[in-house]
């Protein structure tokens, strides 16, 4: 039954990523992203972490792909004639080929692999997120916080006195 | 799953949408009334006896109008664009407790999967304005983005600083701590231990986080956009917003999806804050309906009373007043949960937010406005002063 959920799941998210990939319009692109956001969701679902899975459509749904759209309207759709024709696709691909072995690699020598899946308790998860692991969050959060300086350069006015 | 578990769901599932339905039919009509006597009219009175049957006219006429389809509209977006809307707002109510046993299906997360579902919405309204291929309507797309975007934040603050004094994030069980010891213990027995580390605390929250009630009712008005906070669908303004080009079914759609998300906060701001379908004498199911229908009332007074904010006042409110204010909120909900204080102080230190932001407020706005009302002599009380 799982790994027919998975199987379906899987398809959704393909679907949707080569959907972003191929669409000629703008939106639809972040439409399709967001068909494959909520299959990532799913797939959280599938491995217990309920929580992993509504964090997942909060913040990709509620946020993200809004932001997207927000900016998407806010240039006129005459600027981008010809999705297709971007010049750093080849890179693009470089990228993702390279990120693909990584993560191939990262699961092969993975030591322990089961198929046991286990939920986590909210305050065990609360725990260890904020003192194990408390400063891969906070570089996290200063991440967040460095773009939205940047956005804010960038939006800025230069004022010439 | 069973052939039979399926059809009982799915009458489950039928019996709460058409609950809803008669909800909403209810809150138009309350809305209607209030908003009449509160400007010194009657409201509906020809249909049916007090003007009853008004809303059931108002959904028969709104079926049997033409449902127009702009030419130049991406007709893909424009007919999925009120699903998107209505699915979450439904979807919110599966999960919130009418009684200790009567919910459809209780989740350990209840409270952060409403939240979640409640900001789904934004992307309907989105595409629904850009879909129809309008400016106005684009424009409404625009404003509706960044207001809920920015009043999510305060909103899921406020949440979370309830979830922290609770210690969970399940409805039955916040509602449970705001009982009486006897009467919660059952309930808090009974729930999922592994999401929750209960806090009892005896009283409803109202009385021990107020801070916390005036933040989630803003950001929550905010967030289903009624007015002061309407101006993603200003009619003076912008004629509408997403919904401009929407007619019959597929408007009225909307406009159920609004009145389920404004009944959805009333319920919550009563589970959360009035400690839920606790009361005396009468059954449970009637104390929800209760307090529900008392933050519906305060919601329409709301309306009735106060203008609409522009929308430079709209976005300084929710980032400079409503986001530093839930982050105090979050902060005292953890200092009083870490160290283990005593509820009063809780109740001491929102009290002491609220009075600084009243302050704050008169400051800034009421204390310049009296100072010209004096200088061109005018009396607060409206008359002039006669020299």
């Amino acid at each position: 039954m799982a790994w027919l959920v998975f199987v379906v799941l899987s398809g959704i998210i393909v679907g949707g990523g080569l959907g972003v990939v191929t669409t000629r319009n703008v939106v639809y692109a972040a439409l399709f992203l967001l068909v494959s956001l909520i299959g990532v969701a799913g797939f959280y679902v599938l491995l217990l972490s309920e929580f992993l899975a509504v964090v997942q459509i909060f913040i990709y749904v509620g946020a993200i792909v809004i932001v997207l759209l927000f900016g998407i309207m806010l240039t006129r759709s005459d600027e981008y004639p010809r999705i297709a024709d971007n010049e750093q696709w080849p890179a693009a691909v470089l990228m993702g080929l390279g990120f693909f072995t990584l993560l191939g690699l990262a699961l092969l020598t993975y030591p322990n692999l089961s198929d046991e899946r286990n939920e986590i308790a909210l305050p065990t998860l609360g725990n260890s997120l904020f003192t194990d692991w408390a400063l891969p969050f906070e570089i996290a959060s200063l991440l967040l916080l460095i773009a939205l300086v940047g956005a804010v350069v960038l939006a800025r006015e230069d004022k010439k006195p | 799953m069973k052939g039979l578990d399926i059809l009982i769901l799915t009458a489950t599932l039928f019996s709460v949408f058409t609950a809803l339905s008669l909800a909403v039919l209810s809150l138009i009509w309350i809305e209607r009334k209030l908003l009449g006597r509160l400007q010194r009219r009657l409201g509906p009175t020809r249909t049916g006896p007090f003007g009853l049957l008004q809303p059931v006219a108002d959904g028969i006429k709104l079926i049997v109008k033409e449902d127009l389809v702009p030419s130049w509209a991406d007709k893909v977006i424009f007919w999925t664009a009120p699903l998107l809307v209505i699915v979450p707002s439904f979807m919110i109510w599966v999960t919130i407790p009418i009684s200790r046993n009567l919910v459809v299906e209780n989740l350990d997360l209840g409270l952060f999967v409403i939240v979640a579902l409640l900001v789904l919405s934004i992307l309907g309204l989105v595409l629904a304005g850009w879909g129809s291929a309008n400016k106005y309507g684009a424009l409404g797309s625009l404003r509706a983005a960044a207001q809920l975007v920015s009043y999510e934040v305060p909103l899921v603050l406020v949440v979370i600083s309830v979830a922290v004094i609770a210690g969970s994030m399940d409805l039955r069980v916040i509602s449970a701590i705001q009982m009486p010891l006897d009467t919660a213990q059952p309930i808090l027995n009974e729930a999922h231990s592994n999401f929750s580390n209960f806090n009892h605390v005896g009283l409803p929250l109202i009385f021990i986080f107020p801070l916390g009630l005036f933040i989630f009712l803003l950001a929550g008005l905010a967030e289903v956009g009624r007015t002061p906070f309407d101006i993603y669908f200003a009619e003076s303004e912008i004629v509408g917003g997403p919904f401009v080009e929407y007619s019959g079914a597929h408007w009225s759609v909307f406009f159920l999806a609004e009145y389920m998300n404004t009944f959805a906060v009333a319920a919550l701001a009563g589970l959360l804050f009035l400690g839920g379908w606790y009361g005396p004498i009468l059954p449970e199911w009637a104390w929800f309906l209760i307090k529900t229908y008392f933050f519906v009332v305060i919601i329409f007074w709301i309306r009735g009373t106060f203008p609409r904010l522009r929308i430079d006042q709209l976005m300084a409110f929710g980032w400079k007043v409503l986001m530093p204010l839930s982050l105090m909120a979050v902060i005292m909900a953890a200092i009083y949960r870490f160290y283990g204080w005593p509820a009063w102080t809780l109740t001491l230190m929102s009290l002491s937010g609220l009075i600084m932001v009243g302050f704050a407020f008169y400051l800034r706005y009421t204390r310049p406005v009296l100072r010209l009302a004096k200088k061109y002599g005018h009396r607060p009380g409206g008359k002039r002063n006669v020299r």
